[in-house]
């Protein structure tokens, strides 16, 4: 499977109403079971072109195609896990957890809001294995606003992977940590990574994250876009040399867009 | 507030009652006895229509004023369009006092009990949409963007984001109206009813001078109005108790 371009970003135009525009003829390519990372100055766009892959930002131009489909709404099979407040604060981490399978149930496997095909499993027993390698299980009757950050970003995983997605979005999922908790979910990000073949993009405006998570990087400078600017990742091995050339690489670029 | 406070508090009212009672000594301040006694001689009679009236008036409104005002405000909270369209006609109609439509509502609709509800259902119904519409609004778009992200559209996001988010304000709301729907039921009632306390208070009290059975009338009034608040607690904490935990 690996080798096909899995999402394509063919030629996009966006902008927001009364703003200057974000990308022009964009074009990106992502081969199915990579791991990139996307870094760029805030207001860069970057979040923006997450939405854009999760089909939650439409184009003006162009389109985006994930496993040769052009994306028009957001895909079942397409995780999204942002920042902060994307729990539900009215329910219980093992809700939580269990909300996608009760989103599915609720439209049936129509193909459209769920795929056609339901997962294989009992629910209840989906969301156990999810809370149990994400070792929330002593916290999974508790509240959102009872447990830690780092706990919150694993429900949030667990959240997005019990539904067996085939890509996973992640938008700043760590910055709000602290760092000790930040390294452990980052290598948690790449165990899970590995273990089930995702095809992951994570936004971060962190360098050391996005070197330690992106085996390619995607450089986003000063809106708008008009290419896609690759720069080919390292080993996930912070202390080798070749991991921090490319920090400092990263850094120099940051700095150049800064100094305009 | 625990169960002790709240009997201890009652014991002192009762206590400034009979005391009142007997520096007053007229027969329009019957002691507390007395109006319980009326009260429980009553209620299994007359008294007791006259409640179970009242109480089915304020229950239909609220159920109404729930219905019609919650799908309305969460619509308005998450359409900036259609909040800038209706917000300004709801910043109008909110702050009229509702009990001024009693007699228009009674020329309208006739003394049943249709105005009486419909006079309550409005009272209720614009405390809990501009609550709801303003909790619907203070969502934020990460928690709507991620549970979109997980394949819910217009029903599911109703189902599972903006239903359980806005209940604790639809409880809030039914709280802060209670007693102002209680007292302009009375008003409502006075108008000629066969039943309702409010009707059972002022027969009573103007017209066979009764005092104990006016008190009993009073007493009934004052108990539905704070059954409905000890209703409303217990939904909440029934219903949303993610509000009763303590925080990390």
């Amino acid at each position: 499977m690996s080798g096909e371009t899995f999402v394509e970003v063919k030629g996009i135009d966006f902008s927001y109403p009364h703003q200057p525009p974000l990308f022009e003829g964009f074009s990106w390519g992502i081969r199915r079971g990579e791991a990139w990372a996307v870094i760029g100055p805030s207001g860069c766009g970057k979040t923006t072109l997450l939405y854009l892959l999760a089909g939650l930002l439409k184009p003006q131009r162009g389109e985006i195609l994930i496993a040769g489909n052009p994306l028009r709404r957001p895909r079942p099979e397409t995780a999204l896990i942002l920042q902060d407040y994307g729990l539900l604060p009215w329910d219980t981490v093992r809700g939580n957890v269990a909300l996608g399978l009760r989103i599915r149930a609720f439209y049936g496997p129509d193909g459209l809001h769920a795929p056609r095909t339901p997962l294989p499993g009992k629910p209840e027993a989906l969301v156990d294995f999810w809370l149990q390698r994400l070792g929330l299980q002593d916290v999974a009757d508790r509240y959102p606003s009872q447990i830690s950050g780092g706990q919150k970003q694993r429900t949030a995983i667990a959240r997005a992977l019990v539904l067996r997605p085939d890509l996973l979005l992640m938008d700043e999922p760590f910055s709000s940590l602290d760092a000790p908790t930040r390294e452990d979910l980052e290598d948690l990000t790449l165990d899970l990574q590995a273990e089930a073949g995702l095809t992951t993009v994570v936004v971060t405006h962190s360098i050391e994250e996005a070197v330690f998570l992106g085996r390619k990087i995607l450089f986003l400078g000063r809106p708008p876009h008009t290419e896609a600017i690759v720069i080919e990742g390292t080993k996930p091995d912070r202390s080798h040399p070749d991991y921090l050339k490319t920090c400092s690489l990263l850094r120099d670029m940051l700095n150049a867009v800064r100094r305009g | 507030m625990s169960r002790r406070s709240l009997l201890l508090a009652l014991i002192v009212l009762l206590l400034v009652w009979q005391l009142l009672a007997i520096i007053v000594h007229r027969p329009i301040l019957p002691a507390p006895w007395e109006v319980l006694k009326a009260f429980f001689l009553a209620l299994p009679g007359e008294l007791g229509k006259h409640l179970l009236s009242s109480f089915w008036r304020v229950l239909a409104s609220i159920t109404l004023g729930i219905v019609a005002a919650a799908p309305l405000g969460i619509a308005i909270g998450q359409s900036a369009s259609l909040s800038r369209l209706l917000s300004p006609l709801i910043y109008l109609l909110y702050p009229i006092p509702k009990v001024v439509f009693v007699p228009v509502a009674i020329l309208f609709l006739g003394l049943g009990d249709l105005a009486k509800i419909l006079i309550i259902f409005l009272i209720i119904f614009f405390q809990i949409l501009v609550l709801v519409r303003d909790q619907a609004a203070a969502l934020r778009p990460e928690l709507i963007l991620s549970v979109r992200s997980l394949g819910a559209g217009r029903r599911a996001l109703f189902r599972f984001v903006y239903l359980p988010a806005t209940l604790p304000a639809i409880f809030t709301a039914i709280r802060q109206s209670t007693g102002t729907a209680i007292a302009v039921l009375y008003v409502a009632e006075l108008f000629a009813t066969k039943y309702g306390l409010g009707y059972y208070i002022y027969i009573t009290g103007s017209t066979l001078f009764d005092y104990p059975a006016m008190y009993a009338g009073i007493l009934a009034m004052s108990l539905l109005g704070l059954g409905l608040y000890f209703g409303v607690d217990w939904l909440e904490r029934k219903l949303c108790p993610w509000l009763f935990v303590h925080s990390h």
